[in-house]
């Protein structure tokens, strides 16, 4: 995405760029979710990612040992080193099991993720031969990648299991360290009731200690137990592993970053974008996407000694899974919690905000050609703008 | 007397506005609308590590920093804050609500 489009911005002649990348597949994340419904197939989810590279642009793939932001290097695990004048970090977050003692016990046997693919794909084998039981899904730690998905999973397992005809024999459980379903007032209380509807109970502030795969509970600081059959677990979610061997991540191994001009708080020369920045903000594709004009304004001004004058304001805009064939749109930023209205455009939509609507699910049906086809080359949604729009919005007062 | 919390001003959510307005009663006052009626040395070896991040960074320090900075055990921290620590002792601290709730 960052490189589709420096490479439009930049003069070949003075600038060359050089694509770092570990894996030659680029996987398609928001699919994760639907493999374990057998929605999506392992193979839906990934593509070469030779086919988004733009031309002018040197790839090499390989791990990076190391980045030295003092002398402006990288060292790959093969002992090469690639100098820069800039660099863009775009390490994303992974999940990290072995944080909490019993998860890797019982992991892939009744405790699984849907955050890899392989997780993903193990936990579907697993759900369309379970016999039913309390099927448990926990949250670490705040923050997680696409943190609703906890949410998008029970609903379709609400509708999975009604469709294999087995959900009077499911309990659906939510164990999550958050006070309530979600993070932003107005948003919770509503997708709170439709968890309530659907017959999900809801553990809130449950922060996990341990899991005890002998007697099948989980544990929380406060020594509450949550007993399981099956456990999903979201482990905490950590950035890069290289980050925290560089010495440049806080304690969670993000990068602290400026939330307005997304330049390292530390070095000048270096920009993050997505899951590896700090900013606090979702940790989501879409707001990635909304960064990636801020960013390349603003790398594009400093290059030239001038101010940087775009502020990233958190636009974050996200469809919410809910099952049978819905789906409930949010949008919002630093500053304004999800609302109620209609998006893109105002009063005629045709996306329902913090509403259940047949038509915003199949916009997260298609959501899936437009990644492919626009997002990775780094251009924009007609009509959807990276900072968040008030326009079709209905104010709501948050509820004390 | 007048509360210790009379003068104070509060965002939507119960956080201090303005930290530089925060006493040690006011974190005591804080403290027992959160349930805890006395701060012990650990309590307050707590409370000023997280005065000390907010003075640094501006704002409320996270979980893992606060174990991190302190060497106090994760188990502990929620023994003396219950529920969500960080949250309950960014608002006795009188610094905003931690970031790191999105």
């Amino acid at each position: 995405m960052v490189a589709n489009r420096m490479r439009s911005t930049l003069d070949r002649r003075e600038w060359r760029i050089v694509i770092l990348d570990r894996d030659e597949g680029h996987y398609y994340q928001p699919g994760f979710l639907f493999v374990p419904f057998g929605i999506y197939g392992p193979r839906d989810v990934v593509k070469p990612k030779r086919n988004f590279l733009p031309r002018g642009v040197d790839v090499v793939f390989g791990d990076v040992e190391r980045v030295e932001p003092e002398k402006n290097r990288v060292t790959l695990a093969d002992g090469k080193t690639i100098d820069y004048d800039y660099l863009v970090v775009a390490t994303g977050s992974e999940i990290h099991p072995d944080e909490t003692p019993g998860l890797r016990e019982g992991w892939q046997r009744n405790i699984f993720d849907f955050y890899t693919p392989a997780g993903a794909a193990n936990l579907h084998q697993f759900m369309s031969t379970w016999q039913g039981g309390r099927f448990v899904l926990n949250v670490a730690e705040m923050p997680i990648k696409c943190p609703v998905a906890p949410l998008e999973f029970l609903m379709l397992a609400d509708w999975y299991f009604q469709t294999r005809g087995i959900r009077d024999k499911v309990e659906l459980i939510y164990a999550t360290p958050l006070p309530g379903a979600f993070t932003k007032p107005v948003c919770s209380t509503m997708l709170g009731s439709v968890l309530t509807r659907k017959n999900i109970t809801v553990h809130p502030e449950f922060n996990i200690m341990e899991a005890d795969p002998q007697t099948q509970v989980i544990r929380s600081y406060d020594d509450i137990e949550v007993p399981y059959d099956v456990l999903v677990s979201i482990p905490v979610n950590r950035g890069a592993d290289v980050i925290m061997r560089s010495g440049m991540g806080d304690a969670l191994g993000f990068i602290p970053t400026n939330k307005y001009t997304l330049q390292s708080d530390k070095w000048q020369n270096i920009f993050v974008i997505g899951d590896a920045a700090n900013v606090p903000t979702s940790k989501a594709g879409s707001v990635a996407h909304f960064m990636l004009d801020i960013l390349a304004e603003n790398m594009t001004s400093h290059m030239k000694g001038r101010e940087m004058r775009a502020r990233f304001d958190g636009h974050a805009n996200c469809y919410i899974e809910t099952g049978f064939g819905k789906a409930v749109l949010i949008d919002f930023n630093y500053d304004v919690e999800p609302l109620p209205g209609m998006f893109p455009l105002p009063g005629v939509g045709p996306f329902t905000l913090l509403g259940e609507s047949v038509v915003n699910h199949w916009g997260k049906l298609a959501f899936k050609w437009i990644y492919w086809n626009i997002l990775l080359e780094g251009r924009d949604i007609p009509t959807v703008p990276s900072h968040m729009s008030m326009s079709g919005k209905q104010p709501v007062a948050a509820p004390v | 007397m007048a509360s210790p919390l009379s003068a104070v001003r509060f965002d939507a959510e119960g956080f201090m506005a303005d930290r530089s307005q925060w006493t040690r009663g006011i974190a005591e006052e804080l403290a027992r609308q959160e349930g805890l009626d006395t701060l012990t040395d650990r309590h307050w070896a707590i409370i000023d590590f997280c005065r000390k991040a907010g003075d640094q960074t501006g704002h409320a320090p996270t979980l893992r920093e606060i174990t991190g900075g302190t060497g106090i055990t994760t188990k502990e921290l929620f023994g003396l804050f219950p529920k969500g620590p960080a949250k309950k002792v960014a608002k006795i601290a009188g610094l905003g609500k931690p970031e790191g709730c999105v």
